[in-house]
């Protein structure tokens, strides 16, 4: 097989104003509506949001992995390592998956096929993308199983899929991800279906192999702890929009936009008193059909102006890599423009 | 795994005397006899009929001469045709139906499957839409509508083909193929349906995707990935049908003059034809009962989820 690029680009990643709609009876979906971001080297990035906010969304673009119909990708570019995946063909794209970007999903239970062995399932991933015999590529994967930690990996690794656990089992996924030395692991909640327990274990994992392997990671989750203790950088996404980017520390110390302040209120902490009330943002995400020009944030935001119910705000630089989209942070002159 | 054969084995012979015993007396509950006719026989002739047959016995002494008789092999002379067995019966017309159904249920599956595969891969498509309306008219068409077509078309116009016969009656080896086409029919129409939808629904599972982000081609992501789980339910259906099948269907045996067993199974009842009712009833429940310990059988060894202990 090809052998990989060595050539060294600054961003591993660039997704470009990406819109990814699906097409509903009830009208037209905007997953993902025009976002932007990009993934260094070696960076882990974060992309947090609620449920249906369109994170999953957006990674399952990168792999072009959206299910069509319904779901098609109207717009946007997505540049790996100055290649627009987007205008890849069908065998170009077989040939980045998996080995130049892999993925690992939220429930290792249904993601790994229950009928067949794990040694199958490892040994084909590495075979499609390497020139190797069956035989290296079986070494390899026990080489992979042990490097995650599964026990006694040389036997284990002619079990099926229902004979391990589920911690273990995303183990062998990333095992599997990570196989053919990917450049870009996209984790979608790698650790929502598993024991609060094992997801310290798997995150530090998964951060340990990308030092390890130089591997950049965009982890996608709706857990702030984990983007807190993981992440260089996060988005944090609303109804198909990027609303605020910056440096997770920055995030964490001056969140900007409304919602992310909320979601950071949001976190439960052990220093406040017991008997207190736990901090929620009011009402529900919008609904994405035939959403209205205006900020989606807007009937749940404390600070809403008039103009939030009318305009979507434009992106503002608050800093050096802080960039929100909100319209507090505009002045007098722009907000009576919009 | 041995250990679990010798045992479902076992447990099919309670199940066949279950079946023997319950078939043995219901028949003998339905109104009518084996001896009745339109016109009374005086009731000397009558209880010298009854008396070969053992018929004046009481109905217990009557079950344990049939249990003997069954235990050794013997089921017992047919009560309407005179110097007839139905040992003899079934032996002469089972080979019959076993050809034709295997040859039927084969290309049944083989078309079944392809073109429920097809139909899932091409979803909404025209390949989709053309073998699901195949699949309708499969079932929704009785058999003595499509055999009679076929007839018209591939005998009679065409002159492809014999209208009917059997090649074991010195008749061309050509007679076997429009019956076992009209046969395949329904259970084609089934099997294509079955394996539409669960292959669908295997298409969309999560680890479908992972192969796919694996970077797999499609093809090899249907027929590695995705074929083993999607045959559960076409398996489970192809145990019964198969016994189905091979024990004959009148409806195809009498529109193409196949000497096979499916025309006992109707005409034993209208005569009241005690034994032959329960004799034939009896090879069904052996074939039925083997059937789904195979199907049983082949889900362990393509699903590893499931062991026998």
């Amino acid at each position: 097989m090809s052998k990989k690029t060595t050539k060294q680009f600054d961003n591993m990643l660039e997704v470009r104003d990406l819109k990814t709609h699906f097409l509903t009876d009830a009208g037209i979906v905007k997953a993902v509506d025009g976002i932007s971001f990009d993934l260094k080297q070696g960076e882990t990035l974060g992309i947090v949001g609620e449920s249906g906010c369109g994170k999953s969304v957006t990674n399952l673009s990168i792999m072009r992995l959206i299910p069509s119909p319904p779901g098609k990708i109207v717009g946007g570019e997505i540049f790996f390592e100055g290649q627009d995946i987007l205008k890849l063909s069908e065998s170009e794209l077989r040939h980045i998956r998996g080995n130049m970007i892999s993925m690992i999903f939220q429930d290792p239970m249904t993601s790994l096929n229950p009928f067949l062995k794990i040694s199958t399932q490892m040994i084909e991933t590495i075979c499609i993308h390497q020139d190797i015999s069956k035989k290296a590529a079986l070494e390899k994967s026990i080489d992979m199983l042990n490097l995650v930690g599964i026990p006694d990996a040389k036997s284990r690794i002619h079990n099926y899929p229902h004979q391990f656990s589920g911690g273990m089992r995303q183990r062998v996924m990333i095992a599997m991800a990570l196989s053919c030395e990917a450049k870009i692991l996209i984790a979608d909640e790698p650790t929502t279906a598993l024991d609060v327990t094992i997801q310290a274990q798997i995150l530090e994992l998964i951060q340990k192999l990308s030092r390890q392997l130089n591997t950049s990671v965009i982890i996608i989750t709706h857990d702030l702890g984990v983007v807190a203790g993981m992440c260089d950088n996060v988005c944090v996404m609303y109804a198909g929009k990027i609303v605020e980017k910056a440096k997770t520390e920055d995030l964490y110390a001056h969140p900007a936009h409304p919602y992310t302040f909320g979601l950071i209120q949001s976190v439960p902490r052990l220093d406040k008193a017991k008997n207190g009330r736990l901090f929620s943002i009011e009402g529900q995400p919008p609904n994405v059909i035939d959403l209205p020009p205006c900020c989606p944030f807007h009937p749940r935001c404390e600070k809403a102006m008039d103009v939030c119910r009318t305009q979507y705000p434009p992106t503002k630089n608050l800093g050096e890599h802080h960039e929100v989209s909100c319209w507090l942070y505009t002045d007098d002159q722009e907000r009576s423009n919009g | 795994m041995t250990k679990y054969i010798v045992r479902r084995l076992l447990g099919i012979i309670p199940t066949l005397l279950v079946i023997i015993t319950l078939s043995f007396f219901i028949v003998r509950v339905a109104p009518g006899g084996p001896f009745d006719t339109e016109k009374a026989l005086p009731e000397v002739v009558k209880r010298n009929i009854e008396a070969k047959y053992h018929l004046d016995e009481p109905l217990v002494m009557q079950y344990g001469r049939y249990m003997f008789d069954v235990l050794r092999g013997d089921l017992g002379p047919s009560f309407r045709y005179k110097d007839w067995d139905v040992n003899f019966y079934i032996f002469q017309s089972l080979p019959n139906s076993i050809i034709l159904g295997v040859i039927a249920i084969s290309i049944a599956i083989l078309f079944g499957i392809t073109s429920g595969m097809l139909a899932a891969v091409k979803q909404n498509t025209w390949v989709d839409y053309l073998s699901m309306a195949l699949a309708v008219v499969g079932i929704s068409v009785p058999l003595f509508v499509i055999g009679p077509v076929l007839q018209y078309i591939f005998a009679m116009q065409l002159q492809w083909v014999p209208t009917s016969g059997w090649f074991t009656a010195g008749d061309s080896w050509k007679t076997i193929i429009l019956p076992a086409i009209t046969l395949a029919f329904a259970d084609f129409a089934t099997i294509a349906r079955l394996t539409r939808s669960s292959m669908l629904d295997t298409l969309r599972s999560d680890y479908i995707r992972t192969a796919k982000a694996k970077g797999m081609r499609t093809s090899l992501i249907i027929f590695k990935h995705a074929m083993k789980g999607s045959m559960l339910p076409v398996v489970s259906y192809l145990g019964p049908a198969f016994a189905g099948i091979i024990t004959g269907s009148v409806v195809v045996e009498t529109v193409f003059r196949i000497p096979g067993l499916g025309k006992f199974f109707v005409q034993s009842s209208f005569n009241r034809d005690y034994t032959l009712i329960v004799g034939v009833v009896i090879v069904y429940s052996v074939i039925l009962v083997f059937m789904n310990f195979i199907v049983d059988i082949i889900y362990s060894m393509l699903d590893p989820r499931i062991t026998y202990k």
